[in-house]
């Protein structure tokens, strides 16, 4: 695996823009045989025995945290969260400050989250340890395209070829940006949804097809994913109501008809039923992917957390 | 204090390259400095007779020059002497070959009232280096909402009157103020934006801003401002100045209310003609400029219409900023460059790519701001103040900021390599920078 995981060029994993194919299938593909060491009965691996690593989570988040936490205590290493809440950022200490403290106690590998575009790889310049994006403002969520990615792979059998729909709030989300240059890469077709008050400018430019009718968007689409669309944006600046977003943009079993009959449907969530997809459609085994993304999360993170962990250790053998 | 008393001793610069944006003379000859003024400028003076003790300057393939008159200048004193001081800030002019700054009122405490126009003044005299100028506040506290004393404000010495970094974005309050400050003659100057349209907005909106994830300001946001405004001059017939142009649409806008005849002026800044969004490239928060650096296109109009001069002024638009203020993410990173140093060497590109002539050059960077505030600088007159920029336009050299005397260090030309070298400054006859040879 060491010869595999060497080529991996990059020391930090800040987005989904700059990998390569090749890099994205040699984490796709060791993701895959963690998914199956997640389901034996042992799942505790020694791989990081003795590592470091902090996960610093400046916005809320449960199953992002909770996700990287077991993918890295799985792998041996050791965890350790900490929150907005209980840092010393609310204490006025600068971003920098308290990357240069983190710094000094030698972790191997840092998972930042931050409401701040940017702010990762502002961070990641400071470091000398490897540091995972786990979520920048609008900007990138690598790990969740990832794990978007390897979902749709063990359901499609790849990638190339396929139509996917991306509807809702593309503006403010990370999660699409990311999605879009791994399908990009890998060869799908993307397609976004959602009304123009939502889409951000020259998404065009991107490579993908923008649509505002959610029936017309999703004809011939292979997977449908929504987007969580924030209850603090609804009020009447992006979109008028609740109500009226559900009827034009809310996924439900008669939208879906549009879509290819198999069609399969995802969400990062944490999803807002009944706003961006309906409450049944969400848990309808046959279609939605919803859970099997939250089980390929684990096993995506602690294929990340493994690959950076042996690229900065080739790099300190080699300078 | 005593060196102050005893006048500066006269100078005869001989054989330079005589820059002339008023007289539009560009050819060399001699230049007598006596008494802090021009005493003579011809050919052979020193055979006519030099005062005893004359220094005498030869300049042969050297520029000499009006000083710089910069009408934007954030001098961060009052209240971010870490940032900047008027000391500080009057050294960094003097090097870049300003003799004349113009400051911004957004101090703190702004400067809205007498006292603190008063307070500059007197700062700036302690300082002894170049000439300072202020704005006064078009609304109290910059809040875009009732008028300052503008009469008593200009008699107390501001040049014109402006709300900084704030648009007014009034339209009531904006008509008022144009129509109030004719009473005066004075000159209304705005920051070109809408702040709804821009509200939240980090970078130019577009591509860049949609990969990186940064909320966009759209180009449309200046040019709306701009247009709003053009229709209340029309209305009241004030004079009316927009301050850093950065989009062409702005510069269509401009272009037509000058051909109706309306009292309109502009100025860019360097960045906007020498730089464009990508500057931004990886969250690069020196490259963070309110409005924006714009698009390439924008950019090229930019520097079209310096070399045509619908764009009258450039100003520096000096902006110093610590590195507790630039190095956080882009987001938190609060807007805007120094470029007091920077604001000749870049200002040149445009005469090396021949854009326009190194006179048209002084004519924006000395003698169209000095018209537009009333001041007898920006010429090489006999009888004008002796504020000139001795200057070597071949001299090749890279920036490096951190040779910089500003305080702060937040240039987004930092590694730039460029060409043509102050090499001395003097106000009023007093030298106040020689650069060391």
């Amino acid at each position: 695996m060491t010869a595999t995981t060497l080529r991996f060029r990059h020391r930090h994993l800040l987005g989904i823009e700059g990998l390569s194919r090749e890099e994205i299938t040699l984490l796709l593909d060791l993701s895959q045989a963690y998914v199956d060491q997640n389901r034996r009965a042992d799942k505790k691996l020694s791989t990081l025995r003795g590592r470091t690593v902090i996960n610093l989570f400046f916005e809320t988040s449960t199953r992002t945290r909770t996700s990287f936490e077991l993918a890295g205590k799985r792998l041996g290493a050791d965890v350790i969260n900490m929150s907005v809440q209980t840092s010393s950022i609310k204490k006025g200490e600068t971003l920098i400050d308290t990357a240069m403290t983190l710094n000094a106690m030698r972790p191997d590998i840092l998972v930042v989250r931050h409401p701040d575009s940017g702010a990762v790889n502002l961070l990641s310049q400071k470091l000398d340890c490897a540091v995972i994006n786990g979520g920048d403002g609008s900007h990138e969520h690598p790990t969740q395209a990832l794990l978007d990615a390897l979902t749709i792979r063990r359901r499609r059998g790849g990638l190339e070829g396929l139509t996917v729909a991306i509807c809702g709030d593309i503006l403010h989300s990370r999660v699409a940006r990311s999605n879009i240059h791994l399908l990009a890469i890998m060869g799908a077709r993307v397609r976004l949804i959602g009304p123009p008050t939502l889409m951000p400018s020259c998404i065009d430019r991107l490579g993908v097809e923008v649509f505002h009718d959610m029936k017309r968007g999703l004809a011939g689409s292979d997977i449908v994913m929504m987007l969580r669309l924030q209850t603090e944006r609804m009020q009447g600046s992006f979109v008028p109501s609740i109500r009226e977003y559900f009827r034009f943009f809310g996924l439900d079993y008669e939208k879906l008809k549009s879509a290819k009959p198999d069609a399969l449907i995802m969400h990062p969530g944490p999803m807002n039923r009944g706003v961006e997809i309906d409450s049944e459609l969400a848990d309808d085994i046959d279609r939605s992917l919803i859970r099997e993304q939250v089980e390929m999360g684990v096993a995506v993170r602690m294929a990340c957390l493994d690959t950076l962990a042996r690229t900065d250790a080739g790099n300190e053998a080699g300078s | 204090m005593a060196e102050h008393k005893q006048p500066p001793r006269p100078i005869l610069f001989s054989g330079a390259r005589l820059i002339d944006p008023a007289g539009g003379r560009d050819a060399p000859g001699d230049l007598l400095v006596v008494d802090g003024r021009i005493a003579a400028i011809g050919t052979g003076l020193a055979d006519k007779g030099l005062p005893d003790g004359t220094e005498r300057v030869l300049g042969s393939g050297l520029c000499l020059a009006p000083g710089l008159v910069d009408l934007r200048v954030q001098l961060r004193e009052p209240g971010e002497e870490h940032k900047e001081t008027i000391s500080s800030a009057g050294a960094a002019a003097a090097a870049g070959g300003v003799t004349s700054m113009v400051a911004l009122p957004n101090t703190d405490p702004v400067i809205d009232d007498v006292a603190g126009l008063e307070f500059v003044a007197r700062r700036a005299r302690e300082m002894r280096k170049v000439k300072v100028y202020a704005y006064a506040g078009v609304t109290k506290g910059l809040a875009g909402k009732d008028l300052t004393e503008m009469g008593l404000l200009a008699e107390s010495g501001a040049v014109a009157f402006t709300d900084g970094l704030n648009a007014v974005a009034d339209a009531r309050v904006m008509r008022r103020a144009l129509s109030y400050a004719r009473t005066f003659g004075a000159l209304i100057v705005q920051h070109p934006e809408e702040p709804a349209l821009a509200a939240g907005g980090q970078m130019n909106e577009g591509e860049l801003a949609t990969r990186l994830g940064l909320a966009g300001i759209p180009p449309a946001a200046e040019a709306i401002m701009i247009e709003r405004d053009l229709r209340i001059v029309a209305l009241t017939g004030g004079r009316y100045h927009v301050a850093h142009v950065s989009t062409a649409e702005s510069i269509e806008a401009i272009r037509i209310g000058k051909a109706r005849g309306l009292h309109v002026t502009c100025d860019t800044a360097p960045p906007y003609f020498a730089l464009n969004e990508l500057a931004v490239g990886d969250y690069r928060t020196f490259a963070k400029l309110s409005p924006p650096l714009r698009s390439e296109e924008d950019r090229a109009a930019v520097a079209a219409a310096v070399a045509d001069g619908t764009i009258d002024c450039i100003a520096s638009d000096h902006a110093p900023h610590d590195q507790d203020s630039k190095r956080v993410p882009f987001a938190q990173a609060a807007p805007g460059v120094i470029g007091l140093e920077t604001l000749l060497p870049v200002s040149l590109e445009l005469v090396h790519k021949r854009m326009l002539s190194m006179v048209e050059l002084f004519r924006r960077l000395a003698l169209a701001p000095a018209d537009l505030l009333g001041l007898p600088q920006g010429r090489l007159a006999v009888g004008a103040p002796a504020d000139l920029v001795l200057f070597d336009p071949e001299r090749a050299w890279v920036v490096d900021e951190d040779r910089f005397l500003s305080k702060s260090k937040n240039s987004p030309f930092g590694g730039r390599p460029v060409q043509g070298r102050v090499l001395r400054t003097l106000v009023d006859g007093r030298t106040v920078f020689a650069a060391e040879q």
